[in-house]
C-alpha cells in the first residue's frame, strides 16, 4: 500500500477498509482478514493495524466473535456509506468551495458539468 | 525485556561515544534506532549482544549480563550486522550447522522465507551477491525465533522489491513476545514498521518515544500563517514541511525524517513539549 503522508497510517487503512466494504468485496456478516493479515497485506506494525481495527470497531463497521475474528457489521454497508458521505459533505466540499470562489468558477457551470457526467455514465451502461 | 544502565563505552584511544547511555527495551514492539553516522548505534548493538564489553554500566537480558554470554542469554538473541562473513557453504548446509544453537529455531519458517526471497537452499552462499547473502541472513535471524532480534542497516543492499517482501516478512513476525530493534538510515523503507523511536546524539540517548505519543502532541505538514507560532522546527526550503505543536489540529502520520532533524536541532523543546503534555494530563 501506498501511504500519503498527511494522514496517520491507521486511518489511511481504515480508508481501505471502507473501500473494501462499498465496493462490495467484503460483505455484511461476512469474515474479514485478521489483524496479521491485515498487516502483512499493508506492511505495517501490527500494532497499528490494531488501532485501525479498534477504530472500526468503535465504529460499529465491524465486529469481533471472540476466538473467530472479525465481521463486517449487519448494516455495516449503510454505515460506511453515511461515514464517509459525511467525510464528504464536510471535508471535500468545503475545498472544493473554496477552489471555486478563488477561481471564480459559478455554480450554474459546475452543475452542468455534473449534469454532463451522469449522462456519460447513463450512456455507457445502456 | 533488555534493559541498559548507564552504559559507557569508547574505542582504544578515542572519544567517549556512549556516555551514560540507559534505554529499556520491551517486548512486542518494533524500535527504530537512529543517529548520525559514528553516533556509536553499532556499537551500541554490539554491546546488546555481548560482542564489545561496557567500560562501565550493564546491559541485561532477561536478567543476566550481556557480557557473560551465558548460553540462556546468547540462545535468545540475534543480530544481522551491517557487515558480515558467511561461509561457503550450501544454505541448507549454514542452516543445519547454525540452527542447534536456537532452541526455538524453525526450519519449516526458515525454508520458507528463502523461497519468498526468491533463494534455493541448494544454492552456495558464496555464489550469492551481497543483497543475497543479506537475505539468507534475515531469513535465519527471524526463523531463530530468539525474543530479542537486532538488524543493523537490514535493507541495505536489498533490491527494489525485496524492500516490500521484507516489510511482509517483518509484519508477519512480530509477536508479543518478541523485542525487535532497527538501526537504519533508510528511513523511508520502514517507517511503517517501527513503533517506537530512539535517538542517539552526542555520545547519549536524545530522544527515546513510542510513535503513538509523538503523534499525539506533535503535528507535521505545511504549517499556515495562524500556526507561526507554534512552529518547533522548519525546513528552509520553499515550501517546507514543518514540525508544530499538535494542539487541536488532527492527527498526522509522523515524519521521522522531519522528527529526527528536529530533534537533532531542538532536542530540549521537543523533550519539553513531550513531558509537560504528560504532566498536564494527569494534573
Amino acid at each position: 500500500m501506498d501511504f500519503d503522508n498527511s494522514k496517520p497510517i491507521y486511518l489511511q487503512i481504515v480508508d481501505f477498509f471502507y473501500e473494501n466494504i462499498l465496493a462490495k468485496r467484503w460483505h455484511e456478516e461476512e469474515r474479514i482478514p485478521s489483524v496479521r493479515e491485515v498487516a502483512v497485506m499493508v506492511e505495517v506494525n501490527p500494532n497499528t493495524a490494531i488501532r485501525a481495527f479498534n477504530y472500526l470497531q468503535e465504529q460499529n463497521v465491524i465486529y469481533n466473535k471472540r476466538g473467530i475474528g472479525y465481521f463486517v457489521s449487519e448494516n455495516g454497508f449503510n454505515k460506511v456509506l453515511d461515514i464517509k458521505k459525511i467525510e464528504f459533505m464536510e471535508v471535500i466540499l468545503p475545498d472544493v468551495f473554496k477552489k471555486m470562489r478563488l477561481l471564480n468558477v459559478q455554480f450554474d457551470e459546475v452543475k452542468n458539468s455534473f449534469d454532463q457526467y451522469v449522462n456519460n455514465i447513463d450512456h455507457e451502461k445502456k | 525485556m533488555i534493559q541498559i544502565d548507564n552504559i559507557r563505552f569508547y574505542y582504544p584511544n578515542s572519544k567517549v561515544i556512549l556516555n551514560n547511555v540507559s534505554l529499556h527495551f520491551t517486548t512486542g514492539n518494533i524500535y527504530g534506532l537512529f543517529g548520525k553516522n559514528g553516533e556509536g548505534k553499532s556499537t551500541l548493538m554490539k554491546i546488546m549482544t555481548g560482542l564489545l564489553f561496557p567500560k562501565a554500566g550493564y546491559c541485561r537480558i532477561l536478567n543476566e549480563n550481556t557480557f557473560k554470554r551465558s548460553v540462556k542469554c546468547l540462545q535468545d538473541v540475534f543480530i544481522v550486522p551491517e557487515e558480515f562473513e558467511l561461509p561457503g557453504v550450501k544454505i541448507s548446509t549454514y542452516e543445519r550447522v547454525n540452527s542447534t544453537f536456537y532452541p526455538e529455531f524453525s526450519k519449516d519458517q526458515f525454508y520458507k522465507l528463502i523461497k519468498e526471497f526468491k533463494l534455493s537452499i541448494d544454492q552456495k552462499i558464496s555464489t550469492l551477491s551481497f543483497g543475497q547473502k543479506k537475505k539468507v541472513l534475515i531469513a535465519f535471524g527471524i526463523a531463530t525465533n530468539t525474543r530479542l532480534l537486532l538488524m543493523d542497516e537490514p535493507t541495505n543492499g536489498l533490491d527494489i522489491p525485496s524492500k516490500s517482501q521484507f516489510r511482509k516478512i517483518m509484519a508477519s513476525s512480530v509477536d508479543q513476545g518478541k523485542c525487535i530493534v532497527i538501526s537504519t538510515h533508510q528511513v523511508r523503507d520502514l517507517h511503517s514498521l517501527i513503533n517506537h523511536v530512539v535517538i542517539l546524539d552526542n555520545s547519549n540517548v536524545t530522544f527515546d518515544q513510542p510513535l503513538s505519543t509523538i503523534s499525539e502532541y506533535l503535528w507535521f505538514g505545511k504549517p499556515n500563517q495562524d500556526d507561526r507560532a507554534s512552529i518547533i522546527y522548519s525546513e528552509t526550503s520553499y515550501g517546507g514541511k514543518a514540525v508544530l505543536m499538535r494542539k487541536d489540529h488532527d492527527e498526522t502520520e509522523v515524519d521521522l525524517e522531519l522528527l529526527f532533524n528536529a530533534v537533532i536541532s531542538q532536542p530540549d523543546q521537543i523533550n519539553a513539549i513531550l513531558k509537560n503534555m504528560y504532566h498536564d494530563e494527569r494534573v
